[in-house]
């Protein structure tokens, strides 16, 4: 690689440049770090001195409260059953559905191909699929937060553009060998296709578990609420879990305990996915461009 | 003549469907085990309430059914159209979109293109992981940050020594939105360019910069090239969508002080539908922005493949 020499005219356009690639990333660095200290402090030198750096006085309060709350760990409990279940049921019909698309001599690909790519640009709209989904009982049924949604046909091209850059000497192979289609599709295509089967499947987890749509609208029951619901309920509404601050005497304790509360909170429900990201991140690239080729 | 000039063709269908049946019976698992989850879930979820938008013309009442409910033909959507608060939605709705859109769409390019010029992969690579972090925060988390940072006794009112409840004010609603959602999403977006960007021949490259290529004249002649393609589908795709603006964070920022600026066509629908319980005025309403959703797509892609040699999506 050659060793660029930029002239003064370049040099600054990239000071330019990298100033504001600078000021961009700690635009997302300041509030996070804001967030985790002020979870640590105490809550009414928060309130009225903003955060201060005196390592001393940090208290572990605000966790210990959030963390023996039951509703938060029902929540966490949900969410990881929900994304799971919607994870695999997702990639599964859509790794499936790819297959025959991708293949030239499908019979009837270009009038499945109409049939799905309709739903991409029209629909029937919140009222009418609410319906449908209570229509058939699974209003307050994990499945409504599950199946709705399972079949991406955004994801479903992604993966049918990765199935076609697969060399077809492998499916004259197995053809050769007798092998079935389903012998073929998961015995030799998929092992070769982990790079978007990683992509699509952290995509549907991380839909799923930042998502509250759809729980919102057909999970009333408490006991069956994901995290995000209940997320919601404390940093939005302002209604912490009634047992994190119901000991305090006073109204202004009160506001002000839930205030800090806030803090762990978005901690504790932010971990799980910011600790997992860096694990994933090798497959960004060649997951996305996956997609991005035009199918 | 006649008999012959028709049996031909006849022949040939009957021989076209023959071989058709022929196919489908020899390759019945990629009908029957492979298409046929989707295309149930399809069906259901996504076909059958089609049907339900149906009720958008009629008074709906659950207990009678769709059968049984009164016909009222246009009644709601005159009754949505000729309301005052229609064109306020409306506004609302494209206002937040087309903003975003033009601010939100040259960010992720722009962090690419600086991105590429880094030549440590090792701080490109930290950064990057800084860039793409906002993406795995929720919806719920960026809005409940954004309410903490704005709110009166927040770090940003204690900075700036005033009391200002951002959060109450219908002028503060839409810059909030678009900001945090840069704030989320410019990282993770550019992504994609970054990718095409690496993929840039490199050959190509060195050779401008033999040639004393400035960086602007480098990006003009080797790298907006590479991402030029990914650029236009991204643009059509998202202006396309411009009807279609999510629920979710509107819905988490709205506040009843700023409903003039942050009620839009996705939450009225919502608001009127299941806690009103209108069901068929909010289906009217729903389906008016599907139609005006799909008119602009098709439009954007025209212009876009009139702009573009031909080539749209």
């Amino acid at each position: 690689m050659v060793k660029t020499r930029y002239s003064g005219q370049d040099k600054i356009l990239l000071t330019i440049g990298y100033i504001l690639l600078g000021l961009f990333v700690v635009a997302i660095i300041v509030p996070m770090i804001y967030i985790i200290v002020a979870s640590f402090m105490d809550p009414i030198t928060l309130q009225n001195k903003g955060i201060t750096f005196d390592f001393s006085k940090w208290t572990t309060t605000a966790y210990e409260r959030v963390m023996s709350n039951s509703q938060i760990w029902i929540g966490f409990k949900n969410a990881v059953i929900y994304s799971i279940l919607f994870t695999v049921v997702s990639v599964v019909v859509t790794l499936l559905a790819a297959y025959p698309l991708s293949r030239a001599d499908f019979k009837g690909r270009g009038f499945f191909n109409i049939i799905f790519m309709i739903t991409m640009f029209f629909g029937g709209g919140l009222i009418p699929t609410y319906l449908i989904v209570s229509n058939l009982g699974l209003v307050d049924s994990m499945w409504a937060v599950i199946l709705p949604g399972a079949f991406s046909v955004w994801n479903m091209t992604i993966a049918r553009t990765y199935y076609r850059g697969i060399p077809k000497e492998l499916r004259e192979a197995a053809d050769v060998d007798g092998a079935n289609e389903l012998t073929f599709f998961f015995k030799i295509l998929l092992p070769v296709c982990t790079p978007v089967i990683a992509v699509l499947a952290l995509w549907q987890f991380v839909g799923m578990w930042n998502s509250y749509f759809d729980a919102m609208i057909y999970l009333n029951d408490s006991a069956k609420q994901p995290l995000q619901l209940v997320l919601r309920s404390i940093l939005i509404q302002n209604q912490p879990e009634s047992g994190m601050i119901s000991d305090m005497q006073s109204t202004a304790a009160r506001a002000q305990l839930a205030e800090l509360l806030k803090y762990a909170t978005i901690i504790i429900s932010s971990l799980p996915l910011l600790i997992m990201y860096p694990f994933f991140q090798k497959y960004f690239d060649s997951g996305i461009m996956a997609g991005a080729v035009k199918g | 003549m006649n008999t012959n000039a028709t049996t031909v063709p006849n022949q040939r269908q009957d021989k076209g469907f023959h071989n058709t049946m022929l196919y489908v019976k020899q390759h019945w698992q990629l009908y029957a085990i492979f298409l046929m989850p989707a295309l149930l879930l399809t069906l259901i979820f996504k076909y059958a309430p089609m049907s339900g938008i149906l009720i958008a013309f009629q008074d709906y009442n659950p207990f009678r059914g769709v059968s049984g409910s009164e016909w009222v033909g246009l009644k709601h959507f005159t009754r949505f159209l000729s309301s005052p608060d229609f064109m306020g939605y409306l506004a609302n709705t494209l206002k937040l979109s087309v903003y975003g859109l033009l601010w939100g769409f040259p960010m992720p390019i722009l962090l690419a293109f600086l991105l590429n010029r880094i030549q440590s992969t090792g701080i490109k690579k930290k950064i990057q992981l800084v860039l793409y972090l906002p993406n795995f925060v929720s919806v719920i988390v960026l809005c409940g940050i954004v309410r903490i940072l704005l709110s009166v006794t927040g770090p940003l009112n204690l900075l700036m020594g005033t009391e200002i409840n951002f959060m109450t004010m219908p002028e503060a609603f839409r810059s909030i939105y678009i900001i945090s959602g840069i704030w989320q999403g410019a990282g993770w977006a550019s992504i994609m360019y970054t990718a095409s960007l690496s993929n840039a021949s490199q050959e190509l490259k060195e050779a401008a910069v033999m040639d004393g290529a400035n960086i602007l004249q480098q990006i003009k002649a080797v790298e907006w090239p590479a991402i030029k393609d990914m650029v236009v589908i991204q643009f059509i795709l998202q202006a396309g969508n411009i009807m279609s603006i999510g629920f979710e964070k509107a819905y988490a920022l709205q506040t009843d002080l700023n409903l003039p600026a942050s009620e839009i066509i996705a939450t009225y629908v919502y608001r009127k539908g299941l806690i009103d319980g209108d069901y068929s005025f909010s289906t009217a309403v729903g389906l008016f922005n599907t139609v005006i959703n799909v008119i602009l797509l098709v439009a954007v892609n025209k212009i876009v493949a009139k702009m573009n040699d031909g080539q749209g999506l």
